[in-house]
């Protein structure tokens, strides 16, 4: 199926191998987070193979745990709120970096961008020095900032990406149409998009979700997030408990894939009516 | 002409100036509007993260402990000449100067700060301070030497009055594993102290291996990827992207289970007599940059691939149709072509492996732990804070200057994410 007509046999055998080793690397991609899913329904607290007998004993635990239950409340809080934040500011940025006429917009985006690529330990001990001094160590909203900062990047990519496919003729014919520019802005240029908005917040989300490092520094145990729970649990002994997290992380992590993939077919529909 | 149109003040002149002028104007205000968007964002960001970031570097050559708890003694210590033993004044203020500390409960932190330069100092200051507690008056200079004959040592006095500047090289230097002895000539550090050049060694090779492994994985995928029809490739795009979208710490997880001594792939050698006895393969170099290429491989395989993506296969066709062989042709008319792409995803990957500090601290064992685990360690354990910000200053310098070329060769805003 690969090789073309043309090939000759050697060429053909050649593509087999090749076919084989990709299929052994999406193996090694895949394989470690399903071969730890199964383990997760064990009745028995050790990690082998056959499963000694079913039970959801550690499903249990996760989710009726007051340690767990607390993380993935406040998991859900910090990363709503950062996501909220990060989604806001980002998306006015694209918007404005956008229109082509901001002075050293190069500078700008590198900046904005930075978080990405600083390492995450100097961005959670910066913070930890910087905010100590203001007194957001150890509070919700330290961490609500830090997150979305490192949030904010995804969002200014996404929507920027969204908006070089973008049409600026139809916001012109809205303004000529009598439209405000805030008029023009909801009902002509956020609907169109939104897929780029909702995949860069989901993006955001998920990065404050899995978020750990800066957790460590900056909460107090007031605070503490899944992940850091998670991170303190597979440092002390792996119980299956957190087998049973990953679980549900990863299809947590399978639902937002499937709805940014959801998207991004919308949106190439879009832009295909668009064109 | 746009001078004649200026100063001319009347006639058809004054019409031409103001549509220039307003559409300067205009233009203007465009430009302000366009950067009132971006400003809210500009402006988080430089409040929240970049001046933390610029605090934490400035902590790196900051040294307030000497100059804040003893004032009288660097001012005494001023008109040194540094070739003998500090006379009586010296001593005099610092003894003030102790009083004060012990009050105070910081001559543990200043003998804290010397000791970094002169092992044994912070015993020394403790000794002090016991001498000041039991009180009497002075002189001093013979109480001290009687006390400890070290503080007689020209060479102390000397690392004090520099200990007394607004700023010091010290971490940065000991980060570079240098040291600077009394007469302030740098030369390498002894030998005891010298762990940190072989840590960012070792961190920049942890990085190149992952990179390279990434590649030599990530390269066939992302060819596959490219050349199979759309339907299928998004199909085993899922594959590459679930991980992606999966927790770093959930991943992390799955290796160890998989990987521990009495793990899932132990079990499957001894059963398969594979192995006779269980293999070691956690807490290690093999299982870090094993966690970490998996970690790692889809951001080398995305930019690869979108670049594979546009490459027309009428290329490979037409160097086949002109005689090249199957090797020839990919190797010379192909493989250049996607050169773009795959400096694009090994800097990505190696900039982002550069700052690896939670795969190294659960996968890996002591010898396989990187600069990230050292500043954390500085700030938490050691509290030695000068420490931890010189070594975060370095490695940041080594992420921005590749940001930069990165920036330069690919451009930042070609990232693309899913």
């Amino acid at each position: 199926m690969l090789a073309p007509s043309y090939a000759t046999p050697r060429e053909k055998f050649t593509y087999l191998v090749f076919a084989l080793y990709c299929t052994l690397v999406f193996l090694f991609l895949v394989g470690p987070i399903l071969v730890i899913m199964p383990l997760s329904f064990s009745s028995e607290p050790w990690f082998t193979y056959p499963l000694p007998g079913l039970s959801l004993r550690w499903y249990e635990d996760f989710f009726f745990n007051e340690r767990w239950r607390e993380a993935l409340y406040n998991s859900s809080i910090v990363a709503f709120f950062a996501t909220l934040i990060a989604t806001g500011l980002g998306t006015l940025a694209a918007l404005g970096l956008s229109r082509g006429n901001v002075p050293f917009s190069g500078l700008i985006l590198s900046i904005l961008i930075s978080p990405m690529i600083v390492p995450v330990v100097i961005v959670a001990v910066a913070m930890f020095f910087g905010f100590a001094a203001v007194g957001l160590n150890n509070t919700y909203l330290g961490l609500i900032l830090a997150h979305a900062i490192l949030g904010t990047p995804f969002v200014v990519i996404t929507v920027t990406a969204t908006l070089t496919g973008f049409d600026r003729s139809l916001t012109r014919a809205a303004a000529s149409l009598g439209a405000s520019p805030w008029t023009a802005f909801r009902t002509v240029t956020l609907p169109l998009i939104a897929p780029g908005v909702t995949s860069g917040a989901l993006f955001a989300f998920v990065t404050s979700w899995d978020e750990v490092v800066v957790a460590l520094f900056l909460a107090s145990p007031d605070q503490r997030t899944l992940p850091r729970q998670m991170f303190s649990g597979i440092r002390e002994q792996i119980s299956p408990t957190i087998t049973a997290a990953a679980t549900f992380l990863v299809i947590f992590a399978a639902l937002l894939m499937m709805t940014l993939e959801l998207l991004r077919r919308r949106s190439e529909r879009l832009r295909g009516t668009l064109a | 002409m746009a001078v004649a149109a200026l100063e001319g003040d009347a006639g058809p002149g004054v019409d031409r100036t103001s549509l220039k002028t307003k559409l300067r104007r205009a233009e203007r205000l465009n430009r302000a509007r366009s950067f009132s968007l971006v400003a809210p964002l500009l402006l988080f960001v430089l409040a929240v993260f970049a001046l933390p970031i610029g605090l934490m570097l400035v902590r790196s050559v900051e040294n307030t402990e000497v100059r804040d708890s003893l004032p009288r003694t660097m001012v005494a210590l001023e008109s040194w000449d540094g070739t003998a033993t500090p006379g009586e004044g010296v001593f005099a203020a610092f003894a003030e100067d102790l009083v004060q500390t012990q009050k105070d409960r910081t001559t543990a932190l200043v003998g804290k700060r010397i000791n970094y330069e002169v092992p044994g100092a912070r015993s020394r200051f403790l000794k002090a301070g016991r001498l000041i507690d039991a009180g009497g008056g002075g002189p001093w200079k013979d109480k001290f030497l009687a006390n400890d004959a070290e503080w007689g040592s020209v060479d102390f006095w000397a690392i004090m009055k520099r200990a007394g500047g607004v700023m010091t090289p010290y971490y940065l230097l000991t980060s570079l594993d240098l040291r600077q002895d009394a007469t302030g000539a740098v030369s390498w550090n002894f030998a005891d102290q010298s762990i940190f050049l072989e840590i960012f060694y070792r961190t920049i090779w942890i990085s190149f291996m992952v990179t390279l492994a990434t590649l030599i994985l990530g390269y066939p995928v992302a060819h596959l990827l490219a050349i199979l029809p759309p339907k299928h490739a998004n199909m085993l795009m899922i594959l590459v992207l679930l991980p992606f979208t999966t927790s770093i710490l959930v991943r992390t997880t799955a290796w160890i289970v998989l990987l521990q001594s009495n793990g899932v792939l132990n079990d499957a050698l001894l059963a398969l007599n594979i192995t006779t006895e269980r293999v070691q393969l956690i807490f290690n170099r093999f299982g870090t940059v094993l966690a970490m290429t998996h970690i790692q491989l889809p951001f080398t395989i995305l930019p690869i691939y979108s670049v594979m993506k546009s490459i027309p296969a009428s290329h490979l066709r037409a160097a086949r149709s002109l005689g090249a062989g199957p090797l020839t042709a990919f190797v010379s008319v192909y493989m250049p072509q996607t050169l773009p792409g795959v400096g694009a995803g090994c800097l990505l990957t190696f900039i982002l492996s550069l700052g690896y500090y939670i795969t190294p601290a659960l996968v890996g064992g002591p010898q396989d732990q990187m600069v990230s685990y050292f500043v954390a360690l500085y700030t938490n354990r050691e509290m030695n804070w000068g420490q931890a910000s010189a070594l975060g200053a370095i490695l940041l310098l080594i992420t921005l200057v590749l940001y930069a070329v990165f920036n330069r060769l690919v451009g930042i805003d070609k990232v693309k994410l899913g």
